[in-house]
């Protein structure tokens, strides 16, 4: 039932090697049964919590002048008159479709309403992401080079600072030091015009991209500091530093490979983490992304597109927090 | 049941270190985190009744500098800052805590309980624990508040449903080596009541781990509901909250910097207290277990 202990019992059996590496194809097979379980929980989390909510949908959609009448007539038209198990099954098969249902702000395909949104934050996410690893690997090795000096020093006070800080502080503190008070520098809000893109607007992008890309870097940045320490002082690095290879050879061809596999999984929920504080950032910048669109929908009560954003967000956040785990399963 | 009159023998109780909470006292960062913690909770509850001025009256020209008796100036709507930053705090200082303690109380036994019974029990659990870990606990709060509507009382709940599978891991975790454990076996075998296993032998062993986890959860909570809160699914004006006082004055931090920096600075100490909390703890963990 559990795989800890099954491991647990195999670590502990003679030829454990050999059996462990058999089973990981199972204990990955496993997992991926039940992240597909929990990603089916999750769906229905977000169906049922989104039903809960008052008033009908077609009366939504009518508005205040309708007629009892003509809404009774909508409700039957839309299928809200079947049991919820039912509209449940036609929803969920509608999302594994793509298709996500007709929003109640507008009446067009929430698929349709949510692409360009879908992707800025796509976009938004995938620059700070990508922005993070590198800058965490180097903020990580220069701070493991210099330990216990005022560098290493410096790096871990800031890290903890920024890492108690929710993004929406460490925003409105980017636009307060960059944007409008003590340097005018980059523009405090990211509007993209209609038709045009994010990346038309490279200097819109640099204070929300920053934002996300600061909670990321110190929170990896530390982990990789300590596994290059670790590393470092490991024992085979100390004998190939008797043998007399170069410090920075040690570092870049021995130390960095085994202290990055720690960082692996790391990086997933880092990204994991980025997707999760898109809605505060878009809101704070008023980014045309998915988050602002989910805080516009929930005060339309537009209940398709924000069942569809949650799930998706969810279901997004959710992979890359498995692949975490997956990697980190593996490695044991 | 015919067990409770069981004398339990000094050597079934669990190897117990001497009050391990009072040890994560000796570190310096425990401390100063405690007393930023205590700092906070006593200007938000001390400063709701000693505000200069009304909180909620317009008394000056909206975005006003400080001077003219206004310490830090005026907000957007011409309200004092000082006073909407004194008022503010009462909100977060009842509701983070308390999501951190329940979310803390409430994931150490799903982990215990998991740890301890294992098979059927373990994987059900777990499994609802993922469930709640796949929704970012900011985008879980707002799908149930933007149904049900803002309201104390549903936030502080739904912060510790989303705070408390991560509780639930990692003091399962810890609590795994224990259950494989000579006493606990022991008294396993011999019949001792389950409640009592669960409490007094497992449950004194993770106090270093739960300590941790409270820094760490304390930290969260603030943030989750000062951002909550930023949103506009917090505390609904006219009332005055740190979070909402960022966002309603956000557009004035050219002219009155200050409307919008006491709320943050007031944020960052209060969050500032919890890592502080957990970091310290953190490393007397690391520390003892170092020795061992």
């Amino acid at each position: 039932m559990t795989t800890i202990t099954e491991t647990e019992v195999l670590a502990t059996q003679p030829g454990a090697v050999m059996r462990r590496r058999t089973g990981w194809v199972g204990v990955a097979l496993r997992k991926l049964i039940e992240a597909v379980i929990t990603l089916l929980l999750v769906s229905v989390c977000v169906f049922f919590a989104t039903q809960i909510m008052p008033g009908n949908a077609a009366a939504v959609l009518l508005g205040t002048h309708a007629t009892p009448e003509r809404v009774a007539a909508l409700s039957q038209q839309l299928g809200l008159n079947d049991p919820l198990l039912v509209q449940y099954g036609r929803w969920l098969g509608g999302v594994l479709h793509g298709d996500f249902g007709t929003s109640l702000a507008n009446g067009r395909p929430v698929s349709q309403l949510i692409a360009t949104p879908f992707t800025n934050s796509l976009f938004l996410a995938a620059v700070a992401v990508i922005l993070t690893l590198p800058l965490s690997l180097i903020a990580g090795v220069v701070a493991a080079q210099f330990k216990d000096t005022w560098i290493d020093k410096t790096f871990l006070g800031s890290s903890m600072l920024a890492n108690a800080l929710p993004d929406f502080i460490i925003g409105t503190l980017l636009v307060f030091f960059f944007g409008t008070t003590v340097f005018k520098i980059f523009p405090p809000v990211s509007i993209i015009p209609l038709g045009t893109h994010p990346w038309d607007f490279p200097a819109k992008l640099v204070l929300p991209v920053a934002t996300l890309v600061i909670g990321g870097v110190m929170y990896l940045s530390r982990l990789i500091r300590v596994s290059v320490i670790d590393a470092l002082s490991s024992e085979y690095a100390e004998m190939a530093h008797l043998k007399g290879i170069s410090r920075s050879r040690l570092l870049f061809v021995h130390a960095l490979p085994n202290a990055l596999a720690p960082a692996i999984p790391a990086a997933s929920l880092v990204a994991a983490f980025t997707i999760g504080g898109v809605v505060v950032v878009e809101y704070l910048f008023n980014y045309p992304g998915m988050g602002v669109l989910l805080l516009q929908s929930i005060g339309a009560r537009d209940i398709p597109t924000i069942q569809a954003i949650v799930m998706i967000i969810a279901a997004i956040y959710f992979v890359f927090n498995f692949i975490a785990d997956l990697i980190k399963v593996g490695r044991d | 049941m015919t067990a409770l009159e069981l004398p339990v023998p000094a050597a079934a109780a669990a190897p117990r270190r001497r009050r391990p909470g009072l040890r994560m006292l000796r570190s310096g960062q425990v401390r100063w985190g405690i007393a930023l913690i205590v700092l906070m909770l006593a200007l938000a509850l001390i400063g709701r009744f000693t505000t200069p001025y009304d909180p909620t009256r317009t008394i000056a020209a909206p975005f006003a500098r400080p001077g003219d008796g206004l310490l830090l100036g005026a907000d957007y709507l011409g309200r004092d800052v000082l006073s909407r930053v004194m008022a503010g705090g009462i909100n977060l200082a009842w509701m983070a805590p308390s999501a951190a303690i329940a979310s803390l109380v409430l994931g150490a036994a799903v982990g215990i309980v998991s740890a301890y019974f294992g098979g059927a029990t373990d994987a059900v659990l777990m499994r609802l624990m993922d469930v709640l870990l796949a929704f970012p606990a900011l985008l879980f709060t707002l799908l149930f508040v933007s149904v049900i509507g803002p309201s104390p009382w549903l936030l502080v709940t739904l912060v510790t449903i989303g705070l408390m599978p991560g509780v639930a891991r990692v003091i399962r975790g810890a609590a795994l080596p224990l259950v494989q454990r000579e006493f606990v076996r022991w008294s396993r075998a011999v019949g001792v009541p389950t409640g009592y296993i669960l409490t007094r032998e497992i449950l004194p062993n993770l106090v270093s781990p739960l300590m941790v986890e409270f820094g760490m959860r304390l930290m969260w909570s603030v943030g989750t509901l000062a951002s909550i809160s930023f949103i506009g699914y917090g505390i609904q004006p006219p009332e005055s909250d740190w979070g909402l006082m960022v966002s309603e004055n956000r557009n004035g931090l050219a002219a009155q910097p200050w409307a919008v920096v006491a709320p943050v600075i007031c944020i960052v100490l209060f969050t500032i207290g919890g890592n502080l909390i957990a970091e310290g703890a953190a490393r007397v963990v690391a520390r003892t277990e170092g020795v061992k």
